[in-house]
């Protein structure tokens, strides 16, 4: 697998990857985003409680996922930064973060517009809403760190460390304030055969997580791209870029 | 510093040179103490004076005002001996960095956790709380100010070569504190309730367990990106 991988540690190559990867994810992300969002808004039936309030699952639940999902691949690239000293990694986790920070906040607004009516409160104190607001924390003490220093490449090192120290101390947090204070309602679709949602609203749901994932990968390809010009723009190959136009 | 000392000595070295300069200046061991007592007087002023409230909320006031003060001496950690060269000769030595990290994070320990530690009795009288309360805060402090001391320590390492780094750190360092606060609270209500709260003890333990290994590696890593 080393061998296959080496030669993606040379920012050239990762770039052309970048772009290799980018039309792929682009399509797959918009047709399954029209898919999903149409799919899921307008056609699939509303809840015999709830009616269409609950609509919301389709943006919040996979906004949701992917903020935790982003954030794991943050802490795997900042391992790999660190443990093979590659820089490319680095760029990956400082390319990441922005993204999962952004699908923290709209899980959270789409959370507090259904908890509005559902629940009476814009916000309530329990597990579930704490420990995304605290994995928010966690993607801006990365951020703000990676800003903080001078030098971007002591910068995306110190970034690497704190995000796996946060990774490390994620599952704790998440099982302590769930321990403290439950009021969200269970997972529903863990368990795929028997799950506790119908198989009409369950596949537009995934069709979304799916997009939403697409569309994570394609904003990361896009910064990705944009970091690795940035530190690399003195060299050769960069430059040779910019004058073909 | 000669190769043939033992890793013995070589933490008494680096705790007692601590522990030395904090005496020397006692202001540094004075102003978190004093810090700990005016938030704690800030409180009944906020939300009123009635001593049962006073009583229900004490533990967490004073835990929150512990954590605040344990920041307050976070960033004296390394920033002194980053800046007057020494941290570079400490990563620089033959010894293991993880352990001087070690020795340096339990002096921090010993100048302002246990300090805190050792004044709660006196506080608990101010914030009319029971003995049986006030036993379990101070157990929870024990276990939980050198886990602070330790997760703050990360933090510390990773913004001392930043001009500004106060702020930053507190933001990098409070949102890992919440488990520690969420753990030992939880511990201090059981207790009220005259339940046996041994188990929130255990779970705090162990996380500082976790961190004692941990948390070393972590900060001379950490250390190594600051001073590079």
């Amino acid at each position: 697998m080393w061998k296959w991988l080496h030669p993606y540690a040379k920012a050239e190559r990762a770039y052309q990857l970048c772009n290799t990867l980018l039309p792929y994810f682009t399509v797959f992300t918009v047709v399954s985003l029209v898919v999903g969002w149409v799919w899921g808004l307008a056609y699939a039936p509303a809840d015999y409680q709830q009616k269409d309030s609950y609509r919301i699952i389709f943006i919040h639940v996979p906004s949701a996922i992917l903020s935790m999902g982003a954030y794991s691949s943050m802490a795997i690239a900042a391992i790999v930064a660190l443990v093979w000293q590659l820089r490319n990694a680095e760029l990956a986790v400082v390319a990441i973060a922005p993204v999962g920070a952004a699908m923290t906040v709209i899980a959270l607004v789409t959370g507090a517009a259904w908890g509005k009516p559902m629940w009476g409160a814009w916000w309530v104190w329990d597990a579930r809403l704490t420990s995304e607001l605290i994995l928010l924390f966690l993607y801006l003490g990365v951020l703000s760190l990676y800003h903080a220093f001078e030098d971007k490449k002591s910068a995306g090192r110190a970034a690497c460390i704190l995000s796996i120290v946060g990774v490390i101390n994620l599952p704790i947090i998440h099982f302590s304030v769930e321990w403290w204070n439950t009021l969200h309602q269970g997972a529903t679709i863990t368990k795929f055969d028997t799950s506790a949602i119908d198989p009409s609203m369950l596949w537009p749901l995934f069709v979304n997580i799916a997009a939403f994932a697409g569309f994570v990968g394609v904003v990361t390809l896009i910064r990705l791209k944009n970091e690795i010009l940035q530190r690399e723009k003195h060299r050769p190959w960069v430059r040779n870029l910019v004058s073909r136009g | 510093m000669n190769a043939s000392h033992s890793y013995l000595q070589l933490f008494y070295a680096v705790y007692s040179k601590d522990l030395t300069l904090a005496f020397r200046q006692r202001a540094e061991i004075v102003n978190p103490l004093l810090f700990f007592l005016i938030v704690i007087t800030l409180f009944p002023l906020a939300i009123g004076p009635e001593p049962a409230l006073l009583a229900r909320m004490a533990p967490g006031i004073i835990w929150v005002a512990a954590l605040l003060s344990t920041m307050l001496g976070l960033d004296k950690v390394f920033r002194d001996d980053f800046n007057d060269g020494s941290l570079e000769q400490l990563i620089a030595s033959a010894y293991p960095l993880p352990l001087t990290v070690l020795a340096k994070v339990l002096a921090h320990w010993t100048i302002t956790g246990l300090p805190m530690v050792l004044m709660v009795p006196v506080f608990a009288l101010l914030m009319n709380l029971d003995t049986q309360l006030l036993t379990a805060t101070l157990l929870t402090l024990l276990i939980g100010t050198p886990l602070l001391s330790f997760i703050g320590a990360i933090g510390a390492a990773l913004t001392v070569g930043l001009q500004k780094g106060g702020i930053l750190m507190s933001l990098l360092v409070l949102p890992l504190y919440i488990p520690v606060l969420i753990f030992a609270t939880s511990a201090i209500d059981t207790s009220s309730m005259s339940l046996a709260y041994g188990g929130q003890l255990a779970i705090l333990g162990a996380m500082l367990a976790v961190a004692a290994v941990m948390a070393p590696l972590a900060i001379s890593s950490a250390l190594k990106v600051s001073v590079s």
